[in-house]
Order: structure tokens, then sequence, then C-alpha cells
């Protein structure tokens, strides 16, 4: 597949920011997945290696000073993307009192509601009516802004989904639901299970237009969204997108993916989203080599140093098992 | 003071608070145009209009996600369940998201929200429409759940709901909604947690909350007569619990009949069978007797459903018991 970057509508910071954030999302993912591994973390921990550019490219768009953003529990990339801090983003995952949601949220409950990165959510679509809710507060108070609510292609046949797309276009609401199809729903490919094959089809079952992206390519994936976003700030009306991505880990760290093929992954990785951007950047001459090294260094540093902030946190003290519980 | 319907308390009680706070917002099937399933919202609609009385579709997750998201950004959303039967198919946001996205989120999240509607056994409905639930959220930390059974305890306590910064449930009843109370004018509130003594008594302490409350009242009034003194504690809110009032009823009776229409199986009047077993061992003259629901599905046959509930007889013979009087 074959692939176009719009490398000159844009300006070289833009563009390097993208660089540098979906590296940084690749780096503290293989670092998180190996921290996992020396046990340092536990429970559900969902990479999102692979995925890059549909967080970042999406996030691009948004305005966070007055834009939501809602997600699953493969929610790291998410809450890199939003600007939250990577080493209070690795202390929650290590359960740390530093943590974004003081250890007890985990991998799967990233908050911070400064930044608008309203979750973190664990149960596949139970998520998409809140930020139906979040986009209800914001037509109420006529606020210009959208809200972002991300799902993968296993919550497409949750009742919550279709549920919400028909509030959301009764209603007139501000945001883009975003199907991350990562062709995967835990170890069950969607083809299996779904008698539609083009997601975006499903928006117009509800009279909300839907879009297939390619999730691959960040600048796609930016542009599509910012349309997205637009429509939403100008009309208040909902929109739908289904960008098309691959996760190379499996679904969770205890998930070995031997429901897919070698040759398959192999082929996915030819179209690395990080690999695939760095190239055309090469070649509009917007980054060398040597530069885009300096930028992989300072995201595996910047991921050691989230990694040592974690490990040298305190852990909660038992006496915030009762705290929280109630406002 | 003006006696009105348990309907016009709660009433009274959004349009006060709707009036005082342009983020409090009422949602759910019929509420507007058709002014309500058990027209409690009749009204509200006319004078608030589409924008802050929102008729939803028959979406009951759907919605009460709606409702939850608004909350978290900063809404203080009334959600109306026709009736509790059809917020089974909401527990999911209920329990997973109301009730645990401060905890989960470090406290960053206030969600203050109320679910409100008739809950519990009603008349001919069978047993998908007739049904006490209350244990399914009284088990959930993060949630409070209010019960009142008169209209004046309606509608203070509607009003603290909403004004409360945690999801709280609301339990009211088809067969409560005619229930008439003086209410006095003007404003005032009930605090959420306290419970109430509805009557006064030396002889046992009978515990109870929402619609049971009138066969404790009957059963009381005959026990009168055969020279027993109950005293009746209105529970009013099931979580939290008031147990310093609980407590120093039974100390003062030193007998305890808990009544609750709900299942019997670990149910709210169980676990308060527990908690005065063990906190009240030595004052206790006779073990708590429960007078519940029977365990069974609520039939449609209307000799049969009346038996599945508690009645006055029921009560009685608890009482008796407990009074080692039979």
């Amino acid at each position: 597949m074959s692939r176009t970057f719009a490398i000159d509508k844009y300006n070289r910071n833009f563009l390097i920011d993208l660089l540098k954030e979906m590296i940084l999302i690749r780096r503290f993912e293989e670092k998180a997945g190996q921290m996992y591994g020396l046990q340092k973390i536990g429970g559900f921990c969902h990479l999102y290696i692979g995925q890059e550019a549909v967080a970042v490219g999406s996030i691009a768009a948004l305005d966070l000073s007055q834009d939501y953003v809602l997600t699953t529990y493969r929610d790291h990339g998410h809450a890199l993307a939003c600007g939250m801090d990577p080493k209070v983003l690795m202390a929650e995952l290590y359960g740390k009192i530093t943590g974004c949601s003081k250890g007890k949220g985990g991998s799967m409950h990233l908050f911070d509601v400064e930044k608008h990165m309203y979750g973190g959510h664990g149960i596949v679509g139970s998520h998409i009516p809140l930020a139906t809710g979040v986009a209800l507060k914001m037509k109420y108070k006529g606020e210009t802004g959208v809200v972002a609510c991300y799902f993968g292609d296993g919550a497409i046949h949750q009742g919550s989904f279709h549920e919400s797309l028909n509030m959301a276009k009764v209603w007139d609401l501000p945001i883009v639901y975003i199907c991350e199809n990562n062709q995967y729903g835990m170890g069950t490919s969607y083809e299996r299970i779904s008698s539609v094959r083009d997601f975006y089809k499903m928006g117009s079952s509800y009279g909300i237009p839907g879009k297939q992206v390619d999730g691959m390519n960040v600048l796609e994936v930016y542009e599509e969204m910012m349309q997205a976003v637009r429509m939403a700030w100008e009309t208040g009306l909902p929109s739908f997108l289904e960008i098309k991505t691959y996760r190379y880990r499996g679904h969770s760290m205890s998930d070995p993916a031997k429901y897919r093929t070698r040759e398959e992954l192999d082929e996915y990785r030819r179209q690395d989203p990080i690999l695939l951007f760095k190239d055309a950047l090469i070649e509009y001459g917007i980054v060398n080599e040597d530069e885009y090294r300096a930028i992989d260094n300072e995201s595996k540093e910047v991921s050691n140093r989230a990694v040592e902030f974690a490990e040298m946190s305190e852990e909660p003290g038992l006496e915030a098992l009762y705290e929280d519980i109630l406002a | 003071m003006p006696i009105i319907t348990y309907r016009d308390a709660l009433r009274e009680a959004m349009d006060e608070e709707m009036a005082r706070d342009e983020n409090v917002i009422l949602l759910g099937e019929e509420v507007a145009e058709y002014n309500g399933a058990y027209k409690v919202s009749q009204g509200l609609w006319d004078k608030y209009g589409s924008k802050r009385v929102i008729d939803t579709p028959i979406t009951e997750e759907g919605f009460t996600g709606v409702g939850i998201g608004a909350a978290m950004a900063g809404l203080r959303p009334i959600v109306e369940w026709m009736t509790f039967n059809f917020s089974i198919m909401a527990l999911d946001q209920v329990i997973n998201n109301a009730a645990k996205m401060r905890y989960m989120s470090g406290g960053q999240f206030k969600v203050p929200i109320v679910f409100r509607g008739p809950n519990g056994p009603a008349e001919y409905l069978a047993a998908q429409h007739s049904q006490a639930l209350q244990t399914l959220f009284v088990h959930i930390p993060g949630l409070k759940v209010v019960a009142p059974a008169t209209p004046y305890d309606a509608k203070g306590l509607l009003k603290s709901a909403i004004r409360d910064d945690n999801p709280v449930i609301f339990l009211e009843g088809e067969l409560m909604y005619q229930w008439k109370g003086e209410v006095p004018e003007g404003e005032y509130l009930i605090p959420i947690g306290k419970a109430d003594i509805k009557r006064e008594g030396k002889d046992v302490t009978i515990l109870t909350y929402s619609k049971p409350l009138r066969v404790v009242e009957e059963a009381a009034t005959e026990l009168e007569k055969q020279g027993i003194e109950a005293e009746i504690v209105d529970l009013r809110t099931i979580r939290p619990m008031d147990e310093e009032t609980i407590y120093r009823s039974v100390k003062k009776t030193n007998r305890c009949v808990v009544v609750d229409e709900s299942w019997p199986m670990v149910s709210v009047a169980s676990h308060v069978g527990w908690m005065v077993s063990r906190n009240c061992f030595d004052d206790l003259d006779a073990p708590v007797e429960l007078v519940t629901g029977e365990d069974v599905p609520m039939p449609y046959n209307h000799r049969l459903e009346l038996a599945a509930q508690p009645s006055v007889e029921k009560v009685i013979n608890a009482v008796q018991k407990v009074m080692y009087l039979t």
C-alpha cells in the first residue's frame, strides 16, 4: 500500500512535533512492556504500539483548553498525546502515589481533569455514553468545542455505541466518534464477528457522516480529524471516523496473539506509521537520519526517566484505601 | 400546613432546585412532553423547556451514561428511570462509571447526579415490573441510596440529593405517589444519612424504610391495642446508614424487627439484622426478626402478590415473636 504525505502543507515544527509524539509513545510503551515483564507493573496492560498515528494525528487537531478526550483502557498513547507527563503516567502504571490517579487507577484508568483527558475506561463501549454526556454539557453551556471519543472495533457492536450515536444526532451534539479499528477485538478478527466490514458506514444508520481513514498515515488522520473537529466547532454536529490501524502486540501483555500469522504482522510492520512518516520527512528534507536518531534517543531517555521517577516514588499509604470514594 | 401528595412533593423539590441552579437538568423517558409516565415531572417541561427537561429514547444504558458524563463535566442531572425495573439495563453505567469515577481517578472527578424513579412492588404488574431492587445499589461503594416514605421526607431528601456532589439513587414507589402528607411552604432540606423516629415506643424497635412504613404504622396501631408500644425507626437513607439512631432505639427497647420489601437473601434487612445483632448483642432480649418480601418472583395474581409482600399480620407476628408472645 503506497501512501502519500502532504508534507509541504505544514510547517516544520508541527511535523517534527507529530514525529516526536509518536516516537515517545513507541518508546514509552516498549519501556512499559519491559517493566511489565519485570513485574513492576501488574494486571492488565494494553500497549498502543502500532497505533501511534491515530492518537497523535487526531489529538493534534484538538484544542484541549475547550475540547475533551475520552478513550478506552488502551489509553497510554492518548494520555501522552494530551500532554500528560510521562513520569506521572509511568508512576500510575506502577501504582504509585505520584501517578495521575494516585495509584488507584493503573494502566487502564489514566485521567487528567485539567487537561480534559477524561479517561481511561475499562468496560468495552461503556464510556461512549459518557463522552456523549460531556458533549451534551458543551451544547447546554453553549461552549465551542468538541469531544473526541475513542473506542476499538470490539466496542462497535455494544448497544452503548448505537444508543449514543442516536442521541448525538437527535440532539446535535459536538462529538467525533473514533473507531480505532485495529482489526481484533481481543483475539477475534472483526471479520469473523461483524456483519459489516466497513464500520464507517455504521454512522449513516443514524444520519451521522462517516469516513474511513488510514491510521498508518499520521497526516491523513490529522486532516480528516481536523475536518470533523471543525464541523463540530462550527456547527455543533457529530461525526464518525473509522481509523484503520494495527497493534503489533497482543490485546494485553498476557496475550501471545496466536490468532494471527507472522506474515500478517510482518506486513504491518512494513507499514509502520512512524517509519513511513520518518521516510517522508527525510524525503522532503524536514529531518535527516541524525536528527531522527536524536529524537529517538531523547524519547528513550524520557521513558527511562519516567521509570526512574516511578521507581523512586512512594506507594500510597493504607489510609488512601478509604479516600476519594465520595466527594 | 399544606397537605400534598408524595408526587407533588417530588415535583416541588425538582422545580425549586431547577429554579435555584441552572446546572440542574432532568432527563429520561417521557419526562418532558408527556409530563412523566407517573406525572412526577408534570409542568416542568412547560416551565423550563426542552433544553432542561429532556425526553430520551428508550435506551436506559445510553441516557444514564449521558447523564453521568454530563455530571463529570459539571452539570447536575436528574435521571428519571421510568421504573427501577428498567434500571437493570443501566446497571453498568451506575456501578462501573458513576460509582467508581472518583475513586479510580484519584479524586479528580465529582459525579453529582440523581437517579430516581419508582422501585418496589406495585399491583398486578407481575415479575418484571414489580420488584424491589435496592440491594443491587446499596451493595456498591461510591453510591448513596435514599428511600423516603413520606411527602415531607421525599421533598427534603430529593433537594439534598440534587445538591449532593455524589451519585444518589433515589427510590420512590408507584403506589406511594398518591400518598398525602404535610409539607411546609418554603424551603427546607433533610440531610442524607439521617434516620427518623416516626413513632416512639418502649417495647420493640421496628426498623423500616420506603413503602413498608405504612404497613408498619398500621401494625403499630394494632399492637398498641394489645398493650405493645412499638418504636418505628424510618431509615430514610439506606447508604450511608444512620447506625447511631438505630442502636439508640434498640438499646432502649431491647427488641428489634426489620421490615424490608426486598428479597431476604443478602439484603438491607439481613445486613441491618447483622449490624444490630453485633452492636446491640448485650442489649437484645431476643434474636432480631426479619420481615421481607418472599423469596419468589412477583406473581400476577393479586392474592399471591399480596402474600409475597410484608403485611400487617407478618409484622405483628414478628413483634410477638421477639416478645416471646407466641
